[in-house]
């Protein structure tokens, strides 16, 4: 019953994404009022019939309905009920129900908050993304349903693969979609704008604050998997260079383009086409990343288990919608005029190097993926590009976006010197380079922790050069709490996403320096590592809900006192017959302290520890960067929800 | 700049997309029809003669053992086969290897970190097809060759030298489209 | 079916993702020497994993490339030669970082490539936007102006 009505509300849903589609563009060629009205009414009643089959499906798998392939495949009577939650989208049916899930909620969210944009660019809009969802729940109809039934049911579901039994299924994927489907909005923004022939400073107003809530969505979710990837394989491995996660960073190296491009749209009513096409292409790349993924060309840990037939399926989505996107910007983009000049040296100019450099490292991370593809295809060589490769190939370019992060948002808009802006980062330059010398010092000469310890720095500071230059700190210090105060909100989400990226990057350098520890111990028997004693306890038995482990408790101790207890643990999932290995982390403020634990034999367990310097920052600075970003958008949303009376004068005129 | 290379430059999105499309349209078609694997490595032994080896026996066989002088002079093409008797698809492909044997085809055989009993009691159960056999308990052999997992088997002509390599079970297809045209080339 | 029974013998092959204790067995007891082989073993890929380096898999066939590159190294071979030892068993595959040649010339180029593009690309867009100079305001014009601006003064 419950698959029926799923069923149901999806074929619902697409009859509705198809009128979302055809009236509002057809209204708003006439100019037929009614027609473009339609538009909010009819996304908000798709994202009410995806809303009910995305709840079907979740129902489905808490109540354990066997006659549904799906949760047969992919749940266990015996799963904890978040898990349960969480494995209707650890699949490639139910992760597909996600995404237009969170495609029908970009419609609605336009719906709901666009009212004030121009009628014609709202219509036309809505009804991209009612295209877009068509092409998908198309898709998930004929090649892909999550409501497939078996009958008789099966007893029992087969289990979920228990490495997705954590927490981080649970979230990482809605965020990850959240931020990469939220480009579906900016995407839609831009075809509107290309068929409608105009880009002005008010269409940056308008997109910036979507391209800035699913880039929050996006480096939240790309924070997250890391994080997860981390504590879930074991070894302290946090990010891979994977083709699946390429996939998702190369929407957020052009989203983060994007968003800084909008900014030169609005203020300065330059670089238009560029940014048009930017918001196609960011969207192009989460469409690429889904095909990759499910479609079986490639070669990686994440991808979900593929079928060449919808690989074609997928493949005619992606050349309709990027092709034809970009079929329509090679036709109207040559028609808008340049306008806005501005000298190199100037804030606009940082923002085009920003984007210089933010591109240039997509297409690295884009032919490092790709090439091994296209090698194999085009002349039958098989290669790899992995890690060493990207970590090379992208340094020359973080370099200089690093060191111009912090100078850019310092240069005055039209015309700038680079001396003055210089003068107020020398204690920044200082404080980068004592990082640098004493990390020399200390770390034994290791050059490339030690300089990202100065990048690090450099961010930091430069962020709050920034600040205390527009506060006029150094200036009139008695005046600076007031101007703080004053400050628009996107100047402290600005100069925190900045610092947020420093504080990864101390992060990732502090990683550079960690040290770890194999060994065979006896309970009892205690090992050293970077100044603390970890001390094996015992070895016992553990029952969890649908597993059963060895857990080792291990002391960790700083000149005699107890500074924590780890409980690394080898689980075992009866259902699926798996092994994994639960790693124990205690993080501390400068650190993480890693255990995990290994086979045993003869009365003693393998254990290997890590120590791990500044690891959490990591995450930490991700965190931060999303905070910036929503930091900004609540400042957007003010100014956005205000009438506009520039966006109402052109609309009058 | 002339208004024309605008244009140009404008177009270049489409472009790639387009061949971007194109190849990933290649890339599908030969998922299905086998002419692009992302999963496959290339040996890098076909056209050179293998690597120097000499292994044990598994002695309860009586079978002769296998060392890189009897891949040499060769009467006609050989099949060299890494198998194990905990490898499931080596179950998959072994009537293929039984019906090559039939037809006296010479197929030498490595077992693959097996244990001797094992790989015995594979050889009564599922019939020997081996002419030689030769055991790699540690594996090294095995890596010396490039052989990534079992089953993998290499064809040799007459002179030594290895021709092709096929990674995964000899299924029937591969028997008729691969391996007796390979027979017929270098008979 | 050729495809189907050649994704069986890769899924008997294939091992869960969750990691790797490796055995302290494995090491060697010089942990500079230690260091070397693991930073070798980051460059290799696991050929039965997909995408992660032996260092970092717990397949046996990465086990047993582990304790050669280990085996190596206590002989005294140069981090060079270790790696051309399995290069010349598995290939171009098996390595992470790509050698450079024609055919990844242009993916070692890419930073490069990509970077001097936008530049041209840019002084191109730049030189043609600077040429169409704003039209000076023609007297009437001029002068509404200034009775616009007089109106929005009020």
């Amino acid at each position: 019953m419950i698959g029926e009505f799923g069923h149901f509300a999806l074929a619902l849903a697409l009859a509705l994404a198809l009128a979302q589609t055809v009236l509002p563009i057809l209204g708003a060629a006439r100019g037929e009022a009614r027609l473009m009205a339609a538009a909010g009414p009819l996304a908000v009643g798709h994202l009410l019939a995806v809303g009910a089959a995305f709840l079907a499906l979740i129902t489905a798998f808490v109540v354990n309905d066997t006659s549904v392939i799906s949760v047969v495949q992919n749940s266990h009577s015996a799963k904890p009920l978040l898990y349960k939650v969480a494995g209707a989208w650890g699949n490639h049916e139910g992760s597909m129900l996600l995404w237009v899930m969170i495609l029908a909620l970009c419609g609605g969210a336009v719906a709901a908050f666009g009212r004030r944009l121009p009628s014609g660019l709202r219509a036309r809009a809505l009804g991209v993304l009612g295209l877009v969802a068509v092409g998908f729940l198309v898709f998930i109809l004929a090649t892909s349903n999550p409501f497939g039934r078996v009958w008789p049911p099966a007893p029992d579901g087969q289990g979920l693969n228990p490495v997705l039994q954590d927490p981080g299924l649970a979230f990482h994927p809605p965020m990850l979609y959240l931020g990469y489907v939220g480009y579906a909005v900016t995407f839609a923004f831009a075809v509107a704008a290309l068929i409608e022939g105009r880009v002005d400073a008010a269409w940056g107003r308008w997109v910036r604050p979507w391209a800035l809530g699913s880039w929050c969505f996006l480096t939240l979710g790309i924070t997250l998997g890391s994080y997860w990837a981390y504590y879930e394989l074991g070894w302290g491995g946090y990010w891979f260079w994977d083709p699946v996660e390429n996939a998702s960073l190369l929407p957020w190296l052009a989203g983060t383009a994007l968003l800084h491009s909008a900014i030169v749209v609005e203020k300065r009513e330059a670089l238009k086409v560029w940014s048009v096409l930017l918001a196609l292409l960011a969207f192009g790349f989460s469409l690429l990343g889904t095909f990759l993924v499910r479609s079986g060309v490639l070669n990686s840990v994440h991808a979900f288990a593929n079928d060449p037939a919808r690989g074609i399926f997928i493949l005619g989505l992606l050349l309709f919608y990027v092709g034809g996107s970009f079929a329509l910007f090679a036709w109207r983009a040559p028609a808008m005029a340049p306008t806005g000049m501005f000298a190199p040296l100037s804030r606009e100019g940082g923002l085009v190097l920003n984007n210089l450099l933010l591109c240039s490292m997509a297409a690295v991370v884009l032919s490092g993926t790709l090439w091994p593809m296209f090698a194999d295809l085009l002349f039958q060589q098989k290669i790899s590009v992995g890690p060493p490769f990207f970590n090379t190939a992208i340094l020359p370019l973080a370099v200089p976006l690093i060191l111009a992060m912090a100078t850019g948002p310092l240069l005055p808009w039209k015309r700038a010197r680079l001396w003055p802006v210089l003068q107020r980062l020398w204690w920044a330059a200082l404080i980068a380079a004592a990082g640098v010398a004493v990390m020399l010092a200390f770390s034994g000469w290791r050059v490339g922790p030690a300089f990202g310890i100065g990048g690090g720095l450099w961010l930091v500071c430069g962020a709050a050069a920034d600040i205390a230059d527009r506060t006029g700190l150094f200036r009139r210090p008695a005046a600076a709490w007031a101007r703080a105060l004053g400050l628009p909100r996107a100047a402290w989400g600005g100069a925190l996403a900045h610092a947020g990226l420093g504080v990864s990057v101390l992060g990732i350098a502090g990683m550079g320096l960690a040290t770890d520890r194999l060994a065979a111990v006896r309970p009892g028997q205690s090992l050293s590592l970077a100044g603390y004693e970890w001390r094996l306890d015992k070895v016992g038995d553990v029952v969890g809900p649908n597993w059963s482990a060895r857990r080792a408790t291990v002391t960790v101790l700083r000149d005699g006192a107890v500074v924590t207890v780890l409980t690394p643990e080898r689980r075992f999932f009866p259902v699926g017959r798996t092994t994994t290995t639960e790693a124990a982390i205690h993080t501390t403020l400068f650190s993480d302290l890693y255990a995990v634990m290994g086979e045993e034999q003869d009365g003693a367990a393998v254990l290997r520890l890590h120590y791990n310097p500044l690891a959490p920052w990591i995450w930490f600075g991700g965190g931060i960067m999303a905070l910036g970003g929503a930091l900004s958008l609540t400042d957007r949303r003010i100014r956005v929800a205000a009438p506009a009376p520039r966006a109402a004068a052109k609309a009058a005129a | 700049m002339p208004m024309t290379s605008r244009r140009m430059l404008m177009l270049a999105p489409l472009g790639l997309a387009a061949a971007g499309g194109v190849g990933f349209y290649a890339m599908l078609r030969g998922l299905g029809t086998g002419g692009y694997d992302p999963h496959g490595v290339p040996s890098v032994l076909v056209g050179r003669t293998p690597p120097e080896f000499s292994l044990p026996p598994l002695a309860p066989s009586g079978l002769p053992p296998l060392a890189s002088a009897d891949l040499q002079n060769l009467e006609g093409p050989v099949l060299v086969n890494f198998w194990a008797s905990w490898c499931v698809p080596c179950v998959v492909e072994h009537p293929q290897l039984m019906q090559l044997k039939r037809q006296g085809v010479p197929i030498y055989g490595i077992n693959y970190k097996d244990k001797p009993e094992a790989a015995m009691e594979f050889l009564t159960r599922h019939g020997n097809p081996f002419d030689r056999l030769g055991r790699d308990e540690p594996g090294r052999v095995a890596i010396d060759w490039g052989v990534y997992g079992v089953p993998e088997t290499y064809f040799i002509d007459r002179k030594g030298v290895i021709r092709w390599r096929w990674a995964g079970p000899i299924t029937p297809e591969v028997l008729e489209q691969d391996v007796r045209a390979l027979l017929r080339h270098y008979a | 079916m050729r495809r189907l029974l050649l994704a069986l013998a890769l899924l008997a092959a294939w091992v869960p993702l969750a990691l790797a204790v490796s055995s302290p067995s494995e090491m060697l007891p010089d942990p500079a020497q230690e260091q070397r082989a693991r930073e070798i073993g980051r460059q290799l890929r696991c050929l039965v994993c997909q995408n992660e380096s032996i260092e970092d898999s717990n397949a046996d066939l990465a086990r047993d490339l582990r304790h050669i590159v280990r085996e190596r190294v206590a002989a005294g071979d140069s981090d060079a030669a270790v790696i051309d030892y399995v290069h010349a068993r598995y290939g171009d595959f098996v390595l992470l970082r790509p050698p450079f040649n024609l055919l990844t010339a242009a993916l070692w180029g890419m930073p490069v490539l990509a970077l001097g593009g936008g530049l041209v690309a840019i002084l191109l867009l730049r030189r043609r936007g600077a040429a169409p100079e704003p039209v000076p305001l023609s007297p009437e014009e001029q002068a509404r102006l200034a009775a616009l601006e007089k109106d929005a003064a009020q």
